[in-house]
């Protein structure tokens, strides 16, 4: 598996450390709630196909970066840094739409 | 039919044409009184406990592929009872004393091997985490031994025991944990299952949960509508997509563990031998295979193959702890969807929806819990109430935060175990 870091080029996967969904780049609000915070937390989509996920740059540039990626294939479909990523996949669409 | 010294005597003397198929391929039913999703292990020895101690034999298994297909053929085949966590503790300790007569209650050749698990420990502080574990299982009522480092050596002199970053300092020793066949257990269970009257129903798939007023109706699958009272969701990597057929988000991220075996060689390894510091296990079949595995490859993936970055990592460790195993050449990698929890320990336990019931989060230890998690399992189905040594795996722990069950204090959060 390469991931082509949009600073550095593609690159060993090994550089790359995972973090999980990308539903951690944004968070409930402290009175949410405890159902809100164990969505957050722990539940998860976890989905047999396309999946937006967190990835970590750590050997390379340090970048954090929105990852999606098949989880059937291994297939990387596209790699975008966090800090220019929708929140969520559903904002990106509409996003788009707009 | 059942097997006997005496029956492999005469079918041998009689061309073995007496043998019949160990289970029926029945069609499904338009009806039963409870289906179990996922024909694996756990889903079989569900069926078979519920039909045995219960009496419940108007039930169906699907699975959406054939009996064995799943993670029961996909893992290492270790059998053990080490855990120290009140509630991991008691049922790993049940699974075990299932597994010890497993052979005999199925009438089945599982090859159960109980030729003792070795966990090797390299510093002080490693041996005193060991001798902390080992009075654990004492206390539960289980076998452990601290093996000093002559022992050791004496009892696998194959190892390399004086690497200079991680010399053996001992081990600690499980007599009673081995190995069993993995698929003869799915075999055992599914014959077991089917000659008290449980449909094995295989190429079944789930396509829809049926619910009505938040109370399980029955299932659509691809060979049909099937109703059903009650229906167990056992289907370890594949929970999410499952669940998420009754509205339901789990707790759970599946992930890829890969595991390899070498060509047949000579006897070498008489043990299942760990090696905590490498992430490598390692363990020998009966054919002469070296079966080794070790870490999660640590990303989502369904795809039950991983990628080299993990299998370069595992054979270093290998090479680490056994240099010779470096002439030894690979026959065969694999990969299992394991069903990781946020914990690290499994969940067993009602949903919501009455009558419908999940079994997942077996993390990356599912093979030595079937016999305990069908037993209870079947309980949680018959009696709607937990089997006290399941009793603590809760869905809402992650929720409320109140009883989880974090065997190696690394926190419950995903991607921590």
């Amino acid at each position: 598996m390469r991931i082509a870091c949009p600073l550095c080029g593609e690159r060993d996967s090994r550089e790359f450390s995972y973090k999980g969904a990308a539903l951690a780049l944004g968070y409930p609000s402290e009175e949410a709630g405890f159902e809100a915070w164990d969505d957050y937390l722990h539940k998860r989509d976890n989905p047999a196909g396309p999946t937006r996920e967190l990835w970590y740059h750590g050997s390379g540039c340090t970048a954090w970066l929105v990852v999606t990626r098949n989880t059937m294939t291994h297939e990387i479909l596209s790699v975008e840094l966090a800090e220019d990523a929708p929140e969520s996949a559903q904002e990106n669409t509409q996003g788009a739409n707009a | 039919m059942r097997f006997s010294a005496l029956r492999v005597l005469k079918e041998g003397l009689t061309g073995n044409k007496g043998w019949t198929p160990h289970w029926r391929d029945p069609a499904p039913k338009p009806e039963y009184d409870a289906i179990i999703i996922g024909g694996g292990g756990h889903g079989l020895s569900t069926a078979y406990y519920l039909a045995k101690n219960h009496g419940m034999t108007n039930i169906a298994v699907l699975e959406k592929g054939y009996i064995g297909g799943g993670n029961v053929g996909r893992n290492t085949t270790i059998v053990r009872a080490n855990y120290g966590l009140e509630g991991n503790s008691q049922f790993y300790s049940h699974s075990l004393k299932l597994w010890e007569g497993l052979e005999q209650d199925l009438n089945y050749n599982a090859m159960m091997s109980q030729r003792g698990i070795i966990n090797l420990f390299h510093s002080d502080g490693q041996r005193d985490a060991a001798a902390r574990r080992a009075n654990m299982m004492i206390s539960q009522g289980d076998d452990a031994e601290l093996l000093d480092k002559h022992t050791v050596r004496k009892l696998l002199p194959n190892l390399n025991h004086d690497n200079i970053r991680f010399p053996i300092y001992g081990g600690l020793y499980h007599k009673r944990g081995g190995t069993a066949r993995h698929d003869a257990v799915a075999w055992g269970f599914a014959r077991g299952a089917d000659q008290r009257g449980v449909d094995l129903i295989q190429n079944c798939e789930v396509t829809g949960i049926d619910i009505e007023n938040g109370v399980v109706k029955g299932v659509q699958t691809t060979r049909g509508a099937i109703k059903a009272k009650k229906v167990g969701m056992v289907v370890a990597g594949r929970s999410g997509q499952v669940a998420a057929m009754a509205g339901m988000r789990l707790p759970v991220e599946s992930h890829v563990l890969q595991a390899f075996v070498t060509e047949g060689l000579k006897p070498c390894v008489d043990h299942v031998v760990t090696f905590g510091m490498g992430h490598m296990y390692m363990s020998q079949s009966d054919k002469g295979g070296l079966v080794f595995g070790g870490d999660l490859d640590f990303y989502a993936s369904y795809a039950q193959r991983g990628n080299l970055p993990t299998k370069e990592h595992v054979m270093e460790a290998a090479m680490c702890l056994m240099p010779q195993i470096g002439k030894a050449r690979v026959l065969r990698s694999w990969g299992g969807i394991m069903d990781m929890s946020p914990d690290g320990s499994f969940i067993m336990d009602k949903t919501q929806v009455d009558g419908l019931f999940v079994n997942t989060g077996w993390c990356y230890g599912g093979f030595k819990a079937v016999p305990a998690s069908g037993y209870c399992m079947a309980h949680l189905m018959a009696t709607g109430q937990p089997h006290e040594v399941a009793a603590r795996h809760r869905l809402d722990r992650f929720e409320t935060g109140r009883g989880l069950m974090d065997e190696e204090a690394s926190g419950s959060q995903h991607n921590l175990h």
